[in-house]
């Protein structure tokens, strides 16, 4: 035995070591610095190159910030102030441009007497999102949260409240179809619930309207589309995007989910599909080729087109989160669903879905951020996004010309403090729903 | 299914395409399948009433007529006399061209900020960390935009390279050994020379230089014999127990033969000079290519970052103390151990980040980088007015390419996955 010791290890001690003084105590700042910036040779050697990247930007951008100019006129001007102020040859930003066209940064062209319509949208957006978001908040509050896409489009572009009030009722009428009649039979609800609607819509509104805006012309002043930009615009296709392509996306993800083969097959080539391209062609679909698509002299706004896309691009993305938490759930739920007699849809209503969006909220946030940060895209159909389109007309003004940094540090701010609250927020969601049951 | 049996047999019934769960799911197939054909068939319907009216027709004939424009970057011969599909053509390549270099670029940035995010030093991983937020938070474009802004802006012309016989001096100076020069116009890199070139083989689609398939046959040669190194060496230990030492012998395997080839060719690298107002010599990269690629790299490269540090988080500590409970060292453990089970997590978001980046590729048209889109979705669809065709098929070549991609990304999923039960 202790031969072989012998041969497959190199070294055992068989005396006691001398007994040692205890180490000093280390405390405080020294030992914090030890342990995290000087532990090693290599560690200290990251930390040196650390503080050498630090540095190389302090000294390179803080002067430019410190030289920044507030109020001018032009850039011309601001180059005179920096000059006179820090002398020849200093460089320093010229944030007058965003002091004076910031309210273009944020709403492009919109009418400045109209501010507060996309304002109120905007909080009004809170207050629809907080009880999805927010559990502890009263079901109550969801009333809003449904009426408010149709109230943000009335008080956006403005125009007759009557087509969005008939829209509303047609929602209304539908759903109390289904209320009344789907206690009898499911399809015939179903059924009622979407042809008499359509038929509301095709039909009826027309007169309806005509009539009730000769009576009672309530209204907001219009705004058309090519007033919009921004941060209003990018807010606006995303937001809506997303609102619109989530019905659509929990469609998809069940239909990918379905044991009917075609239903399946329609689903992943669909899916598939719209994952497969960028969304920079499909905003050329929209841009060019929707009006082929559509019966002929159909023309409508190119938001709408837009939105359109962006909606069934953001479906894909967001039915494959969903059938991420389709698939996180456990089988059981499934197995006793069908145990307790529900049908497909009560089964899906009551027990599979309820747990699976939860599961997939953070995901679906991330979706949306992404989202958001694509719909700056749009500037390569024509419209005016805040990073590129409004920039660009900024600086067509001569006054303007030559100012890059300052947009790109305004514009990317707002979007890394809007894309960096939700990302935390989706950190905080993953960690209050982590629930392992074991 | 035993109520079924129980039921009395009173034939078919109409009703039961609704109510009988045999039929109902035939039912519903059916009439999704007629709701969908019909709208393709509206949309179809559509899109011919809409050609008929404006007197166009369906056909891809343009794709064989005389293009009749240049392309800044061609990797394969072309000139305007080429027509749309070889402008095409050209396009598709530089788009795979800036998506390889972007992604390999990304994967070395992305794997280094990734695990320098984890290292226990506070101030690198506060900074990595800032990194990433900034990056992941803002939209690509911008990061493009800044790049192209940093080139064409903050860089001197090439003429400030000149030295100033008044001063002694040059305005700008070169980097990285006088090799790589930032202009605004391009930027200068040193290109590889040889000497003993043993020429082309033309081929109809471009021409195969013999120098750069002679290396890659010595690299592939050594690569092989470097595996069956590696797979004898395994041998011995299984046998024995004992490793034989390879790292040498694997370093000169694949290093050698290559060098050797490359040194008989006589191949160097020649630097680019300034002759008269611009650089030669070397190669001239336009400055689309560089924004595009760098700021497609630094982007993704912070989502990779992420990725990386996920993976080798989810490796729990178990696995870690239990190889140094085997006795494995620190090395070992990485490569054995921690390692390939951090891979299997790792490599499908990495290859859908992939994904992503040739899909960002398309931002090109932002610096005006003549990608798929610049010629076929570009110059050929504005001069040939041919935009449902133009755009279909560039969207099926996308659609090709990740649809490619995705394949070998199942197919590694299925190799590497546990075989459980």
């Amino acid at each position: 035995m202790s031969e072989t010791h012998a041969q497959s290890t190199a070294f055992v001690r068989d005396t006691m070591l001398p007994q040692m003084e205890p180490p000093n105590q280390q405390s405080g700042a020294v030992k914090w610095l030890r342990e995290n910036l000087f532990a090693g040779w290599f560690n200290t050697v990251l930390t040196l190159l650390g503080l050498a990247v630090v540095y190389w930007l302090v000294t390179h951008f803080y002067p430019w910030f410190r030289h920044g100019v507030w109020s001018a006129n032009s850039m011309a001007e601001c180059r005179t102030i920096i000059a006179e102020r820090w002398g020849e040859g200093a460089s320093g930003a010229c944030w007058a441009v965003i002091n004076e066209r910031w309210h273009q940064f944020l709403f492009g062209f919109y009418p400045p007497e109209l501010y507060w319509r996309p304002i109120a949208v905007f909080l009004g957006l809170f207050l629809a999102v907080a009880p999805v978001l927010f559990t502890q908040l009263p079901r109550q509050m969801l009333i809003f949260s449904l009426a408010f896409p149709l109230l943000a489009i009335w008080l956006l572009w403005g125009g007759s409240v009557w087509p969005i009030a008939m829209i509303a009722v047609g929602f209304g009428l539908g759903f109390a179809l289904i209320k009344t009649l789907g206690g009898q039979s499911v399809l015939l609800g179903m059924a009622a619930g979407i042809v008499v609607p359509v038929l509301f819509w095709l039909y009826a509104v027309g007169p309806i309207d005509a009539v009730l805006t000769q009576a009672l012309p309530i209204g907001l002043e219009p705004v058309a589309s090519d007033r919009f930009g921004g941060f209003l615009l990018a807010i606006t296709i995303g937001a809506g995007g997303i609102a619109l392509s989530l019905p659509l996306g929990i469609i998809l993800a069940l239909g990918r989910q379905s044991d009917m083969f075609l239903i399946k097959s329609f689903s992943v080539m669909f899916i598939e599909f719209i994952r497969g391209v960028p969304l920079i062609t499909l905003l050329f679909v929209a841009s060019l080729l929707l009006n082929y698509f559509l019966p002929p002299g159909t023309n409508f706004d190119i938001i709408l087109r837009v939105m359109i896309l962006v909606t069934l691009f953001a479906a894909a993305y967001i039915a494959e989160v969903i059938r991420g938490g389709l698939a996180a759930l456990p089988r059981g739920q499934y197995e006793a669903a069908d145990a307790l007699g529900l049908d497909y849809w009560r089964a899906q209503r009551l027990i599979i879905l309820p747990q699976a969006l939860k599961i997939s909220i953070p995901g679906i946030v991330s979706t949306f951020i992404g989202m958001f940060k694509d719909t700056t895209l749009v500037t390569f159909v024509g419209l005016f996004d805040p990073l590129k389109g409004i920039p660009d007309f900024i600086r067509a003004d001569f006054a303007w010309k030559g100012t890059y940094w300052e947009h790109f540090i305004f514009v990317g701010a707002i979007f890394f403090i809007l894309n960096f609250s939700m990302s935390r927020y989706a950190m905080y969601l993953e960690r209050k729903l982590k629930r392992d049951h074991r | 299914m035993t109520s079924a049996t129980d039921a009395p047999d009173r034939g078919f019934r109409l009703s039961q395409l609704i109510y009988d769960t045999r039929y109902r799911s035939l039912t519903i197939q059916i009439f999704v399948f007629c709701i969908v054909m019909a709208g393709a068939a509206w949309l179809v319907d559509n899109t011919i009433q809409n050609l008929n009216q404006l007197g166009k027709d369906f056909n891809f004939s343009f794709l064989s007529n005389r293009a009749g424009y240049d392309i800044g970057q061609q990797l394969i011969p072309y000139t305007n006399d080429n027509t749309h599909a070889r402008a095409m053509l050209v396009g598709l390549i530089n788009t795979l061209w800036v998506s390889i270099l972007g992604c390999a670029a990304a994967t070395v940035l992305g794997v280094i900020i990734g695990v320098l995010r984890l290292s226990k030093n506070w101030l690198v991983g506060r900074l990595m960390t800032a990194y990433v937020e900034m990056f992941r938070n803002i939209p690509v474009l911008l990061w493009i935009l800044v790049c192209i802004a940093l080139l064409t802006e903050a860089t001197p012309g090439p003429n400030a390279y000149k030295i100033n016989p008044a001063t002694g001096e040059a305005g700008a100076s070169m980097i990285l050994f006088d090799s790589v020069a930032f202009t605004n116009r391009y930027t200068a890199i040193p290109a590889v020379q040889f000497e003993r070139s043993l020429g082309a083989i033309d081929t109809a689609l471009m021409p195969i230089s013999l120098n750069f398939l002679a290396l890659a046959l010595a690299l592939i040669g050594s690569i092989w014999v470097n595996r069956r190194l590696v797979a004898g060496a395994n041998r011995v230990q299984e046998a024995t127990g004992v490793r034989p030492v390879t790292w040498w012998k694997s370093l000169l395997i694949l290093f050698v033969p290559v060098l050797a080839v490359f040194v008989a060719l006589g191949g160097h690298l020649v630097a680019p000079t300034l002759k008269g107002f611009n650089f030669t010599g070397g190669t001239n990269v336009s400055n689309a290519f560089v924004a595009l690629w760098a700021g497609l790299t630094l982007y993704t490269a912070a989502f990779i970052a992420e990725i990386v540090r996920a993976g080798i988080l989810a490796i729990s500590k178990g696995q870690t103390e239990a190889a140094f409970a085997l006795g494995l060292r620190p090395n070992r453990t990485m490569r054995l151990v921690i390692l390939p089970q951090a891979l299997r997590v790792i490599v499908p978001p990495l290859i859908s980040q992939y994904l992503n980046l040739t899909k960002n590729s398309s931002l090109a048209i932002a610096v005006g980088y003549m990608d798929l889109r610049g010629t076929l979705g570009g110059i050929t669809l504005n001069q040939t007015g041919r935009e449902l065709e133009a755009i279909l098929l560039m969207m099926l070549i996308y659609l090709a390419i990740s649809l490619t991609i995705s394949g070998l990304m199942n197919v590694f999923n299925s190799r590497v996955k546990l075989k459980e039960r």
